[in-house]
């Protein structure tokens, strides 16, 4: 290691009548200083939140919006997708019924990526990712940059009235990342129009019963 | 025996150039520094393929914990003061400086309003303690019809439009292994009457989004 040259003392001597200067080492041991900047380094590394978390925006439907409006749900159109106990999806198509009408044919899926209910909503809302494929492309090959794009794909879901509507009904013993999970599904398939509810009073009593086998 | 005289070589390094690199990377860490707040409690987010970012300021952040137990936390410092004196005059509180001082220095906490003064005087390593915060209460049983959660919630409303102007987003952080109906409740409040939040944002991890 370097040494500081402190043995000298004094700037000069005087001989001859002269005045010189003792030639000193301008060189200066850094090392103790890196060692306190990587210190520090280290510290504010640890410290730092250098990445914000990544949120995803949920917007929930009114509360006291109006039977009326409610009805407008074709019955086609409408998707229910109930998550349940172990990650567990059962879904039906149309409407849910109304008492005395005879219980809807639910159909057990999963989250899995290749057979589960990516696949159905894949299928069901083709009509919109076909319009919205030749606009990918385009983004890809640079013609139209990613706001343009967004606003492209929100004109397309908007205008989409007659697509497929998917009411998401989380069980009492679904957890919370089944829903993030669908949430997911729902922006991985762009699904124009999705909703956060609560189980009908009759798909509870199925559920729960599912839940005990 | 002939020796091999190893030729002395300084082992002397030039260390500008080092050290020039540690002050700058150092100067890049200082001046992007945003310190992690102090979160008492572990929340594990689900991965999600939503890409945006959470907004840097004006953050109401509602977390529930593996066990359900609710936490409440606002950015501001001065926001947190206002709130406090808000509460305090609510609820008849009577806090010392030291008190105040303290509260505005909490990132998140999950104590019911009453038990406010007495958190209060406890030092930040108790914090952590299982039974020291038992998280805030969402029933809505008290004479009021309202849970404290939703005073908190109303009360740092108020308090971000007079400090910042504007509205504050509202981030919900659970953890993924929560049973579902802990969200629920924290959404009904939201949208209760008295609060009416329709949008707010989940916190989540990122994953990749899969090819179609």
């Amino acid at each position: 290691m370097a040494e500081i040259d402190t043995s000298s003392s004094g700037g000069g001597k005087k001989k001859d009548g002269k005045v010189r200067a003792k030639k000193m080492s301008t060189r200066v041991d850094f090392t103790p200083m890196v060692d306190l900047a990587f210190l520090l380094i280290t510290f504010f590394m640890l410290t730092t939140t250098l990445s914000k978390p990544q949120s995803m925006e949920l917007n929930m439907p009114e509360k006291d919006v109006n039977k009326e409006e409610q009805q407008k749900i074709n019955d086609e159109q409408a998707i229910t997708i109930m998550l349940a106990k172990d990650d567990k999806i059962y879904y039906y198509e149309g409407m849910p019924p109304k008492d005395g009408e005879a219980p809807p044919n639910i159909i057990e899926s999963s989250f899995d990526p290749n057979k589960g209910i990516r696949q159905y909503l894949l299928k069901r809302n083709a009509r919109v990712l076909n319009e919205i494929k030749p606009l990918r492309a385009k983004l890809q090959s640079g013609q139209i940059n990613e706001e343009q794009y967004r606003k492209s794909v929100a004109e397309i879901k908007k205008n989409d009235t007659k697509g497929i509507i998917v009411l998401i009904k989380p069980h009492k013993l679904s957890k919370y990342k089944n829903m993030v999970d669908i949430l997911d599904e729902m922006a991985i398939c762009d699904v124009p129009r999705y909703a956060i509810v609560d189980l009908a009073p009759a798909e509870q009593v199925i559920l729960d019963e599912y839940a005990k086998k | 025996m002939g020796k091999v005289k190893v030729p002395r070589k300084s082992t002397n390094i030039d260390m500008t150039a080092m050290c020039d690199v540690a002050f700058l990377l150092l100067t890049f860490f200082i001046l992007t520094a945003k310190f992690k707040p102090n979160e008492p409690i572990i929340v594990d987010t689900p991965a999600s393929v939503a890409d945006k970012k959470l907004p840097e300021d004006k953050v109401i952040t509602i977390s529930v914990d593996k066990k359900g137990r609710v936490f409440f936390g606002v950015d501001n410092i001065q926001v947190r003061r206002k709130i406090l004196d808000r509460v305090a005059n609510e609820k008849k509180l009577t806090l010392s400086a030291e008190q105040r001082r303290k509260f505005e220095n909490i990132a998140s906490f999950g104590v019911p309003m009453n038990e406010l003064p007495k958190f209060l005087t406890l030092d930040f390593s108790q914090h952590a303690d299982p039974n020291v915060q038992k998280g805030i209460p969402i029933d809505t049983t008290n004479k009021y019809q309202r849970s404290e959660l939703t005073e908190w919630i109303q009360y740092s409303r108020l308090a971000y439009k007079e400090v910042t102007g504007s509205a504050p987003f509202i981030a919900v952080k659970a953890d993924y292994d929560v049973n579902y109906p802990a969200v629920q409740d924290i959404i009904n409040t939201l949208q209760s009457p008295r609060v009416k939040i329709n949008k707010f944002n989940l916190v989540t991890n990122l994953e990749k989004k899969p090819e179609k």
